[in-house]
């Protein structure tokens, strides 16, 4: 074997110090990146949980469709899997080529906050959406919508299918699921004080599962034959229900609602099992976020109080915890499903 | 070899040590190639690529590429042995994990903390080592096991939650350089420690020649007396060891213990090994050509990240070099053999010149 004598490892030990030190030259010499922007383009770039997921695409658009209306320069880079390490990489990359501001949907509220900080040390806004990190690590969350507005608007939506009054009931996703259990609990407020007529007879766990949902759903329409309606606040629960009632007799009969993407829900919007449901509009929230990390860029806002312009979303507000709300749900229904693709 | 002989007192040899000149051997081995390569690919994106150039860029590069590094050195000395251990990442956030909750739950003092969660990962090395060496199992299927086994002992323990509360001196000492100003990561000092141990172990020590005699022919390296399987089993207790340094490395470098730590980093380790000229048939390989391997994917991924290029063009490229030089030996085979076999022909037409000599005198 020709490898491991002293003569050979001394040798490959030198030329390998050998590049370390003239890698090491070279870093030194370098200058660094000159990253103030002038105000008149500013480059801004988004970056989603993972690349290649219709969600942050359609919402993305959103924001590259704002960064032209200013005449900014729009780039979008991310990791190919949903992870706080991939992320990292690029804010990192993002902080040495001196952007003037980072849009982030981040993967993991902590594990990202010292790559931001770096990013903010080196004056460059960082703006959060869909997904926080905690609240001191960023400048501004874009958030899609408050417990209480998706909560009340599924009621409404409701509701209004069933006429005001009948029996109905949850398919949620797992039994723990905090987001989940916390609309829940808001919308049986909703309905207990504004609704009197609708009673809510069961909550049935579908575990984020297509065929637990689906099975879940076809129990709750045979131990509940008076069932006049199903809220799912959860896109794997809405999407097995409607699949289960558009091949039942209660097509049609039984109303369902809940939070859907367009999607998935086409087919049962269009053959008449699912009127209307909710989610917010991606597309908006790309925009605001692009807009909210022109404002910060621009020194117009600062934090909570201050007030910008948004476009065509019109004037918004920098709320507690340096949150900007997009708004109540947005409402999915035949008119308009065939504008989206997500 | 030169430990070998006995000292003093051993006739001279009278034939060559080696069939070439030393520059040969070094010049036209594959560790060099793979350095050369390195090179080029630096002084390139130096000079090419827009910020390359800046002091953080280097930072960045070993901060990125310490956890590789650090899990070649024992990967390396595995495959040498014709041995894969798919469950370093696995490791790397099992022990994340137990050091994020021993530290935060339990309130050991991190330094505590941190010696359990090497002991933890040398003991899922040691699993490792039972079962491949000593219970006779191939290490590709125990380690895809523990590979799920530890990741899900891991997910089991934290779920989705994650552990933040270190003390701000240690995530610091994870981030800090050594010199300040230089772009060199204290845990670069780690590294060259280990590496020199590792290197000195694989190169230099009668252990390290059983390792690679065991990657050529472990029965032959049975019966000239290597410990086969006390061998395979230390090098799985050291991966485990070395991937839980990482797992607490990882955890105070991002600040945060979850399950998912360091998920799918074994395939980039491996690559990188097999990129640095390890041959995963085992009894062949050498660690400068591994670390130039783990740094020219470094310095190819922060090229193309600087220059604006998206994870799957980049997949593209290193998964293309990663191929290549995998092939390249087989591809270089048949001309290595032409070559060879014109100069046994030359060689042998020779011999049978002087045996019809002698036949004829």
């Amino acid at each position: 074997m020709k490898f491991h004598n002293r003569r050979f490892a001394r040798a490959a030990a030198v030329t390998l110090i050998a590049s370390l030190a003239l890698t090491a030259c070279g870093g030194d010499g370098g200058s660094t990146a000159d990253g103030e922007g002038d105000g008149e383009s500013l480059s801004i770039t988004f970056i989603p949980k993972n690349l290649g997921n219709p969600y942050f695409d359609t919402s993305n658009a959103g924001g590259e469709e704002a960064i032209e209306e200013f005449g900014g320069s729009y780039e979008q880079v991310g990791p190919a899997e949903g992870s706080p390490d991939g992320q990292v990489q690029y804010i990192n990359t993002a902080t040495q080529q001196g952007r003037d501001a980072l849009v982030i949907s981040a993967n993991d509220p902590d594990a990202l906050c010292d790559a931001i900080g770096e990013a903010r040390d080196a004056g460059i806004p960082v703006v959060t959406f869909d997904a926080d990190t905690n609240p001191e690590c960023r400048d501004i969350f874009v958030n899609q919508a408050d417990a209480e507005g998706i909560a009340r608007v599924q009621v409404e939506l409701i509701a209004d299918q069933i006429g005001g009054s009948g029996e109905i009931a949850f398919l949620s996703a797992a039994a723990n699921a905090t987001n989940q259990n916390a609309w829940i609990e808001l919308m049986e407020a909703e309905l207990a004080a504004n609704y009197p007529d609708i009673e809510v007879v069961d909550t049935v766990y579908g575990d984020d599962d297509d065929q637990k949902s689906f099975d879940q759903t076809a129990a709750l329409l045979q131990s509940h034959p008076d069932l006049a309606g199903i809220i799912s606040p959860t896109t794997v629960g809405i999407a097995a229900a409607a699949r289960y009632l558009s091949t039942s007799d209660s097509k049609g009969e039984v109303k369902l609602t809940g939070l859907g993407t367009p999607n998935q829900m086409r087919e049962y919007v269009e053959d008449g099992t699912v009127e209307a449901f909710a989610l917010w509009n991606p597309a908006d929230l790309g925009y605001l976020a692009a807009y909210a990390a022109k404002a910060l860029a621009d020194g117009e806002i600062e934090g909570e109080g201050d007030t910008f312009e948004a476009g065509r979303l019109g004037e918004y507000t920098v709320g507690a915890d340096n949150t900007v709300l997009l708004g109540d749900p947005f409402e999915f229904n035949a008119d308009n499903i065939g504008d989206f693709d997500f | 070899m030169s430990i070998l002989a006995p000292a003093g007192d051993a006739p001279a040899r009278t034939y060559a040590a080696y069939a070439r000149p030393f520059w040969q051997r070094v010049v036209l081995s594959r560790e060099f190639a793979v350095v050369a390569l390195l090179i080029a690919a630096f002084v390139y994106s130096q000079t090419q690529v827009d910020y390359f150039d800046s002091p953080q860029t280097l930072y960045y590069l070993f901060r990125d590429s310490a956890a590789i590094l650090l899990l070649a050195l024992p990967m390396t000395a595995i495959i040498v042995t014709g041995e894969i251990d798919l469950s370093v990442a696995s490791t790397v956030g099992l022990t994340s994990v137990a050091f994020g909750m021993l530290s935060n739950d339990a309130g050991l003092p991190v330094g505590v903390a941190a010696v359990a969660a090497i002991v933890i990962g040398a003991l899922c090395g040691a699993v490792n080592g039972v079962l491949v060496a000593y219970v006779g199992l191939p290490s590709i299927a125990v380690t895809i096991g523990t590979l799920a086994l530890f990741r899900g002992i891991a997910a089991g323990l934290l779920g989705t939650e994650s552990r933040t509360n270190f003390p701000d001196g240690w995530t610091d000492l994870a981030k800090q350089r050594i010199v300040e100003g230089q772009p060199y990561p204290v845990i670069l000092l780690a590294f060259v420690v280990l590496a020199l141990a590792f290197a000195w172990m694989l190169h230099f020590s009668t252990f390290g020649r059983g390792i690679y005699e065991i990657g050529l022919n472990d029965e032959a390296a049975h019966f000239t007396g290597v410990p086969v399987a006390r061998t395979k089993a230390i090098l799985f207790v050291l991966a485990g060891a070395v991937a839980g340094f990482v797992g607490i490395y990882t955890t105070l470098v991002t600040g945060v213990a979850r399950a998912e730590n360091s998920a799918g980093l074994e395939l980039q380790v491996i690559a990188a090994v097999l990129l640095g000229g390890v041959s995963i048939f085992g009894g062949r390989g050498a660690l400068p050509g591994v670390i130039a391997g783990v740094l020219l994917i470094g310095v190819i991924q922060r090229a193309m990240l600087l220059n604006g290029q998206t994870i799957n063009i980049i997949n593209i490229v290193i998964g293309t070099l990663l191929v290549l030089s995998v092939t390249a030996p087989r591809l270089l085979a048949p001309l290595q053999r032409a070559v060879s076999a014109r100069k046994t022909a030359r060689a042998s037409d020779r011999a049978q010149d002087s045996a019809g000599k002698r036949s004829l005198s």
